[in-house]
């Protein structure tokens, strides 16, 4: 466990701890929990495997929580009103001419502004906290990735270990992993649910995100944002794997596998979908900052008809 | 000759577009053939065509509105019948299909079918709350409704000949620049959406117009009815929001069409900006939408409360501001752009505060329901279903507008079951309390009550079914537009929500035959007296269907509910007021300049879609003409003789009475 990830969840949950001091507070907290619980354990955000994911979450939870305590009250009341006002109900009170109060107006104004007083000092907090290009500081050398997607896969690039990986995320686990990302051809988003925040990839320029899966295991990723016809082939794993099985992939890969330079990277930009994923044994320096500043044109598109989706079914 | 139409541009190979497509022609030439041998050519060409009464193009908007609701929903089908197929599957539409329906589904249903419906309730009960006889430049109001229809019609074109956007609803560059779809749906998609938008931006003007010049004498601003209130809020949006729309699908235009680099990859494009102004109008649209929905609940609920609205000025200060912050919320549509903490925290913040306005809204029409005699019609169903389920939608809003979770949630089907949470629950279930209450002034018979309440619980359920689903699939990770997925924990949830698809068709089938019963008994729904529920608004003074001319006289307002007034005085007087004096009336002419304006552009559309240059040139200089010629006219208006708006009146009057001599001693209103 890592400091940075102790302070962020420590700033995080001091906003929930102050808020619980509040019955009606608990209550709504046990609410939000048990919405989320049941999700806990099937993947995706509410089962996250990372110092951010697992910020992210609280600060989701915690909004949530907050939120609660005024809507479902508010839903209940309205529907109370509305079936004690009903027609038939001799018993309830008729103001036929009442449409003002002071009082009720105060109220009804400052609740919704003492809410989102609240709110506002969890979305300033953790707006900075969880900035996607703020460092994850750790006793651990982050692992340095670049990421490229192209249509419709992606590139993991390991400058500092010369190697690259198509469709297929390797990292050890309990380490920070910087990503620099980019786009060959249009928008994507680079999203692992359980690891934690997303960021758009876009050619041209170079997005930043930190992450860190805390323990070994396979988390699916994916593009969250539409790019074209081979869009939901876009899938990829994060393999996290302990230390010594991270550098065991990286001899594997080293020695085997194709070079990965100009030639063939525009072999690879070329529109088409990944039936399994691929490694290069070894990378031409300098390439991801080539395809982001634009020295390797983007991605070339559609050659011409109404388009349709070619498998790429490269076995190396 | 034909540019780059060609006998390929049809999908022969596709079955279901042709299909559809075929079916679409058949009905279509079916309509039209029992139209012309029945004869009614000539009545459809005098009284709705050419028609420049802002009721009657209300009403046209609205069935324009409801017919593309449908179109869209079928899309829906489509989606969600393909999502629960495509579990480690293809499913039965390949990408470069399914990418067309998600795009024209979101298309259609916000331009096509929510902002026709909305502009045309607006239309139709804007003048008649304002107590006025029409809009403030009817022939332009005809215009605007017939370059909407433009705009539909070229969305529907693409469904048989060529193809639509492959997209998304929004373009983003640099997917729907030409190197990456070269093809010809984003053209479909610019120009359909280009023509419709001048109409909606002359609709603006024209409302806004009425609204600040046109009310009854007596009518000031705190006296207008908070539905035109929620109107001019909407309207200036529209004013202020449309163009930024215009300019922005323009440059897209220039890239495509003349090689210019505005958001391109290369030569100093700059996709970003794209997304930007995309949603600098995107997010005022969907208070366009919202905020008349708004002044819909507020009016049915407070007449089937019996009782005012509460809190009055606090609902138009709420309204107003709205209006104003929801021009600095853009940027939460691209939390994950990677702005940073600062800008993010300010766009955050700045989105939970449009809360604040909605929240004190809930809370009055809480209230208004407080202490009334609450009458379970379908309008007010409609209502009480639309605040438990708006409340819901705007948490998760709220929830979305928190940069962190936002880089969560972002583009997942959480996202996806949030603004159908708000857009469904908000604004058609609006358009569906809208439709029910002001159907009897439009046509003189009230809707079926008991279809409408099967309509309203089937679309409940189908809603909750459909969304709370993707809901969780969000949370599981879900990305939205999907063609296929392997993840097995999404399946149930997926599976789930095509289940709600199935109920809600059961409420859209309600629907429908609540229209077919209502036309068929219309003899015993009849509003005869103009003011089936009981109303306070001035829409209710006048007869159903009101006269072209709206009033015999326009009324003298003296309180924030001159119906209500009136109808207290004639009920402690115990007789009507004194009949006034009538006099001749000028309307302005029918004119048919709306309609072949829209049809020129629609040549013109489809020529600038298909590159067909000369066609280009005949479309526009046509249209042109046809302004010219209107501007040319010697005779703007005719006049309606005393006799004939007296005869009118006194019919009226003679119901009231009636009714006045039946409900004598009952002491409502009190």
């Amino acid at each position: 466990m890592d400091l940075e990830r102790g302070i962020i969840i420590m700033r995080l949950t001091a906003i929930g701890t102050a808020l619980r001091r509040h019955a009606a507070l608990v209550r709504a907290m046990s609410i939000a929990a048990v919405i989320a619980l049941p999700l806990a354990g099937c993947g995706g955000v509410m089962d996250p495997q990372g110092p951010i994911g697992e910020a992210n979450r609280t600060i989701l939870l915690n909004a949530l929580g907050i939120m609660l305590v005024i809507v479902v009250p508010t839903i209940l009341a309205t529907l109370a009103f509305a079936w004690w006002f009903r027609e038939g109900n001799t018993r309830a009170r008729y103001l036929p001419t009442w449409a003002y109060s002071g009082r009720i107006e105060l109220i009804v104004w400052s609740i919704p502004v003492l809410v989102i007083l609240f709110l506002g000092g969890l979305i300033w907090i953790g707006s900075h906290e969880l900035d996607p290009a703020r460092p994850l500081s750790s006793s651990k050398k982050p692992l340095e990735v670049q990421v490229v997607s192209l249509d419709w896969k992606w590139l993991f690039i390991y400058p500092d270990q010369n190697i690259a990986s198509v469709n297929e995320l390797v990292i050890p686990a309990g380490t920070p992993v910087h990503f620099s990302l980019t786009s060959a051809s249009v928008m994507n988003v680079f999203f692992v649910p359980q690891l934690g925040s997303m960021i758009y990839t876009m050619n041209g320029m170079v997005t930043q995100l930190w992450l860190q899966a805390d323990g070994p295991g396979e988390f699916p990723g994916l593009s969250a944002q539409f790019s074209g016809d081979g869009f939901a082939d876009m899938g990829f794993t994060v393999h996290a794997v302990p230390q010594q099985g991270f550098e065991d992939w990286l001899s594997k890969v080293r020695n085997a596998g194709p070079h990965l330079d100009p030639q063939s990277y525009e072999k690879l930009a070329v529109q088409s979908s990944v039936a399994k994923p691929f490694t290069y044994g070894a990378v031409e320096p300098a390439l991801f900052h080539a395809v982001a500043s634009q020295q390797l044109p983007p991605g070339p598109g559609p050659v011409a008809g109404r388009g349709g989706v070619n498998v790429h079914n490269r076995s190396e | 000759m034909l540019g780059k139409l060609t006998w390929d541009a049809i999908p022969w190979d596709q079955p279901i577009p042709l299909v559809a497509g075929a079916t679409v022609i058949f009905l279509m030439l079916a309509v039209i053939a029992w139209v012309v041998l029945k004869g009614y050519l000539p009545y459809l060409w005098r009284e709705w065509i050419t028609s420049v009464d802002h009721k009657r193009i209300g009403v046209m908007y609205t069935l324009l509105g409801l017919v593309m609701l449908v179109r869209g929903f079928v899309d829906a089908i489509m989606m969600r019948s393909q999502q629960a197929l495509a579990y480690q599957a293809p499913g039965y539409l390949p990408p470069e299909h399914y990418n067309q329906i998600f795009s024209a589904h979101g298309t259609i249903m916000i331009f096509f079918g929510a902002m026709p419906f909305m502009i045309g309730l607006m239309n139709f009960v804007v003048p008649l709350q304002l107590g006025v006889r029409d809009v403030a430049f009817p022939t332009l109001n005809s215009t605007s409704f017939w370059l909407t229809a433009t705009g539909a019609l070229l969305v529907n074109i693409s469904l048989v000949v060529g193809e639509f956007a492959r997209t998304g609803w929004l373009p983003y560059p640099p997917l729907s620049e030409l190197a990456y779809s070269p093809g010809v749906g984003v053209d479909y998609y610019v120009w359909a959406l280009q023509i419709s938008g001048v109409g909606t931006l002359m609709s603006g003007i024209n409302l806004v117009t009425t609204i600040l010049k046109m009310r009854a004498p007596g009518m000031s601003y705190l006296r207008m009815p908070i539905y035109c209130w929620t109107a001019l809020a909407s309207n200036l949006l529209i004013v202020a929001a449309f163009p930024i729309l215009t300019a922005t699908l323009a440059m897209l235009t220039l890239d495509r069409y003349l090689g210019f680099h505005f958001f391109t990859n290369t030569a100093g494009g700059n996709m970003m900006m794209f997304v930007n102004l995309i949603w600098a109008w995107g997010h005022p649209e969907v208070y366009i939408l919202v905020l008349p929905a708004f002044g819909i609940f507020s009016e049915v609920i407070s007449t089937f409360s019996r009782k005012p609205l509460f809190g009055y000025r606090s609902m138009v200060m709420a309204t107003m501001f709205i209006c104003i912050v929801s021009f600095t919320v853009w940027l939460h549509h691209f939390f994950t752009m990677g702005a940073g903490g600062d800008v993010n925290a300010a766009f955050g913040i700045a989105t939970s505060i449009i809360a604040v306005g909605t929240g004190v809204k809930v809370y009055n029409w809480m209230f208004t329901m407080y202490g009334g005699r609450i009458q379970f019609t379908t309008p007010m169903l409609w209502s009480i279903g639309f605040i438990v389920t708006f409340v819901i939608g705007g948490m998760t809003g709220v929830l979305l507008a928190v940069p962190p979770a936002d880089f969560q949630l972002h583009n997942s089907l959480f996202l996806v079951a949030h603004f159908h949470n708000v857009i469904i629950g908000g604004v058609v279930f609006a358009a569906f309390a809208g439709l029910t209450y002001w159907f009897p002034k439009a046509f003189g018979f009230r809707l079926h009550e008991g279809w409408g309440k099967a309509a309203f619980w089937f679309s409940l359920a189908g809603f909750y079914l459909t969304f709370m689903p993707l809901y969780v699939v969000g949370l599981l990770g879900m990305t939205r537009r999907l063609q296929h997925y392997d993840l097995a924990q999404w399946r149930p949830w997926v599976l789930l929500a095509g289940l709600g698809v199935v109920v809600t068709c059961f409420g859209v089938a309600c629907q429908i035959i609540q229209l077919v019963v209502s036309i068929r008994e219309r003899v015993e729904l009849r509003d005869e007296m103009g003011d089936p529920w009981n109303g306070r608004s001035l829409e209710w003074a006048t007869t159903s269907p009101p006269p072209a001319f709206n009033f015999a006289v326009l009324p003298d307002v003296r309180g924030e509910e001159p119906y209500w007034e009136i109808k207290r005085r004639a009920i402690e007087t115990q007789q009507l007021a004194a009949e006034p004096e009538y006099e001749a009336i000028e309307m302005p002419r029918n004119s048919p300049t709306g309609f072949i304006t829209a049809f020129f552009s629609t040549l013109t559309g489809f020529a600038l879609i298909w590159h067909i240059w000369w066609l280009v040139g005949v479309g526009l200089v046509a249209a042109y003409c046809v302004f010219v010629w209107f501007a040319w006219r010697d005779q703007e208006e005719y006049e309606i003789p005393a006799e004939e708006v007296a005869a009118s009146d006194r019919a009226r009057r003679r119901a009231r009475e009636a009714w006045l001599r039946a409900n004598a001693r009952v002491g409502e209103p009190a």
